[in-house]
């Protein structure tokens, strides 16, 4: 019955893989396997990585392959039932009342069923992602979960577990289809694991070169093949450095979007050095790298380089 | 449970669900959160995936099994254990579980196939570890007179007699160490609060039903930060390290948001063990996690491995830090100053707490010291019950230090 709704779903691994492809995410077996499962068993996929390594992308590629909306809720630390879930429109409803007495309305079953309904409320993430949709369930990223704290996880527990929430004035409201639910962590703490539990759990750790250089490829076409093999040959290298924070895929994207803007066809330990700050965000890991440390691993993968070819 | 009936079933799909749930009792074994609900899953999950590939099979476990990366590790074993030959593993469980009375010296060679599953199969000789013994002999004086506790309080944990030790430790177990708490963005209704509670306030205009919408309030709701407790336990601490595991235990069991760490020549997580409610088992278990005991001190190397690993996941959302040394390192300060100013900036406030403040005449002359004296908000002493009640009183103020200017509550505004 779920199939002619989940249209465009994949039906094997090597579909997800595919659909992912289509929406240029380069995606290991790995992750097409915990993705499809997810997507199979309607199940909230759980990802857990260094920042910048393409977390949340996935389901913005997956919102634009799959042709559903896509509803993001950004987590931060005290974020409440008011904005994640949904809040009265208090201003339409002091009027509602005002016109209420104005005509003479004073059945207050009446005019409580009036001021509670649908029409005053301001529907916020969660309750969106629960409503059908004519494109088919929506795709509901919960970002950075680690960065909201123990009560919300688990209010979010409740949400997950059953596809349902409750307004105490108007009822339950129950999706008729569950969304396709992904939820980000950076890992700054754990996530409980009952919340765990209800989802599949994949770490997306860095990729290893040659998918990186095709990931590249695919998003900076523009960058030549010399200059995209260097970028990532080096950035591959700068992630064995004893460094506060590795770059990520995102970085190493932004790197190569910026060294196409300076016009570069290779890197040289100049260039390096001024775009530095692209790649790495902290000044202590700068510090460490630029100058005669950036020259010396620009050599190093320029021999590397050359040896492969 | 029962090895027989894995013969009778002839089909695949049988048997397949049966092996899932032998693996995931191997897992659960090997001490990982593996219940009857997620072996069911796990079922559903292969069986959405195939079995054409060795490796569909190992990802769809995966996303069921392991939810935590370092669990990853272990399962990476037992899944190649496992699913290379699960008579190997079965074996092994039948030793581990009580209904099978088989030793375990018959299999000598599946003990070598891998040790740290082994390992994790059997948690060897040791077991859970017996309260210490010595503590029912002593006799608790109800009636300890009031002079008698404040002379005890005064008392340096030094040249604290053995009983005297045993009097501070029920004090210390006593001890509540209220810290600040700081304002959250969430709400909490508040009849004095200074926010209109509008939500409140509709539902109380319909109660009325009237013309007028009787004002409700709320206020932001208070809680404490996370506390973060780093403890060295080198050798010149030696003297204090128990008292201060009892303080930190004393802490940890008393509320939520707690990390406590110690460090010698390496940084050890002890959150863990301390949870326990008994603190005889707690500390038990504390000394067998650390081996670096009365050691050495290399506190810049621990600082910086607290920093890589760990500042990130446990200093969120505005953590207190205490961070209890002497100051005194083996590795004359090599990069201490560096490490201590990263975390003095990404917490909230860095307390260090050093019983050689006791001395008056106390000057941190040390290397390590001076670079520790730079860079944390406040430095005090403590070295007995006295001071260890005085951190209470400091902790629970809120800190006045620098502090970013905030924008002024607006009133009555509704957020």
């Amino acid at each position: 019955m779920g199939e002619s709704k989940l249209s465009g779903a994949p039906n094997s691994i090597e579909g997800a893989q595919d659909l992912l492809r289509a929406g240029n995410y380069v995606a290991d077996r790995a992750l097409a396997t915990t993705l499809f499962l997810a997507l199979k068993l309607k199940r909230p996929l759980f990802l857990e990585g260094e920042a910048g390594v393409g977390k949340t992308e996935i389901a913005n590629v997956l919102a634009a392959t799959l042709g559903r909306s896509l509803i993001r809720l950004q987590c931060y630390e005290g974020l409440d039932a008011a904005s994640a879930v949904y809040e009265w429109n208090y201003p339409a409803q002091m009027v509602e009342i005002r016109l209420a007495e104005a005509e003479g309305i004073t059945d207050r079953a009446q005019l409580s069923g009036d001021i509670f309904s649908e029409r005053f409320l301001i529907k916020r993430p969660l309750l969106r992602a629960l409503e059908p949709d004519v494109a088919g369930p929506p795709i509901l990223l919960i970002d950075e979960l680690d960065r909201t704290d123990e009560p919300f996880e688990a209010y979010l527990l409740e949400v997950l577990a059953d596809f349902q929430i409750t307004i105490p004035e108007i009822g339950t409201v129950k999706a008729a289809e569950p969304p396709i639910v992904i939820v980000t962590s950076n890992r700054t703490r754990e996530i409980h694991d009952a919340l765990k539990r209800r989802c599949y759990y994949h770490w997306i750790g860095y990729p290893d070169a040659e998918r990186e250089l095709a990931i590249l490829n695919l998003k900076m076409p523009g960058a030549g093949e010399r200059l995209s093999r260097e970028v990532v040959a080096f950035v591959q290298r700068l992630r064995e450095e004893d460094l506060f924070k590795l770059p990520g895929i995102a970085e190493t994207i932004d790197w190569a979007a910026a060294l196409i803007q300076l016009d570069k066809m290779a890197l040289d330990p100049e260039s390096v050095n001024d775009t530095l700050g692209v790649l790495l965000k902290y000044q202590d890991d700068i510090a460490k790298i630029q100058g005669s440390e950036a020259a010396r691993l620009l050599t190093e993968i320029n021999v590397q380089l050359a040896a492969a070819e | 449970m029962n090895a027989t009936a894995k013969n009778a079933a002839p089909s695949g799909e049988g048997k397949l669900a049966e092996n899932v749930m032998h693996f995931g009792r191997v897992l659960r074994a090997a001490g990982m959160p593996v219940g009857p609900g997620t072996v069911i899953e796990a079922v559903r999950a292969v069986e959405a995936a195939g079995l054409n590939r060795r490796e569909d099979l190992y990802w769809a476990l995966h996303a069921v099994f392991v939810n935590r990366r370092d669990q990853r590790e272990l399962f990476d074993q037992a899944f190649y254990i496992f699913w290379r030959n699960p008579k190997i593993l079965e074996k092994m469980m039948s030793i581990l579980l009580p209904s099978f009375g088989a030793k375990g010296e018959d299999l000598p060679e599946t003990r070598e196939a891998n040790r740290r599953l082994a390992d994790a199969l059997f948690p060897g000789a040791g077991e859970a570890p017996q309260p210490a013994a010595g503590e029912d002999e002593i006799v608790f004086d109800a009636a300890f007179t009031y002079s008698d506790q404040e002379a005890l309080r005064k008392t340096d944990f030094e040249t604290m007699s053995a009983e005297e030790l045993v009097e501070a430790r029920r004090a210390i177990a006593r001890m509540r160490l209220p810290i600040m708490n700081v304002r959250t963005r969430r709400y909490r209704p508040d009849t004095r609060g200074s926010r209109i509670d509008m939500r409140a306030a509709m539902r109380a205009n319909l109660r009325t039903g009237g013309d007028v919408i009787p004002l409700r309030w709320r206020s932001p709701r208070q809680r404490h930060p996370p506390l973060v407790i780093l403890c060295d336990i080198s050798g010149s601490m030696s003297r204090y390290s128990r008292m201060f595991l009892l303080f930190m235990h004393a802490i940890t069991s008393d509320r939520d948001r707690v990390h406590t760490f110690v460090f010698g020549t390496r940084l050890t997580n002890i959150t863990r063990h301390l949870r326990h409610r008994d603190v005889d088992v707690a500390l038990a278990r504390v000394t067998e996690a650390v081996d670096d005991w009365s050691a050495g001190t290399r506190i810049g190397k621990c600082l910086r491995d607290f920093n890589t690993d760990w500042s990130r996941r446990v200093l969120g959302q505005g953590a207190l830090v205490l961070f209890i040394s002497d100051g005194l390192d083996r590795d004359e300060a090599h990069g201490l100053e560096f490490e201590i100013e990263r975390l003095h900036k990404s917490c909230r406030r860095l307390v260090w707490l050093n019983p050689l403040l006791r001395y008056d005449r106390y000057q941190a002359k040390a290397a390590g010291a001076q670079s520790l004296i730079r860079h944390v908000d406040e430095a005090r002493t403590i070295h007995n019950l006295e001071s260890m009640s005085g951190l209470a009183a400091t902790l629970a103020q809120e800190w006045q230090g620098p502090q970013k200017a905030r924008p002024r509550d607006r009133m009555g505004a509704v957020a």
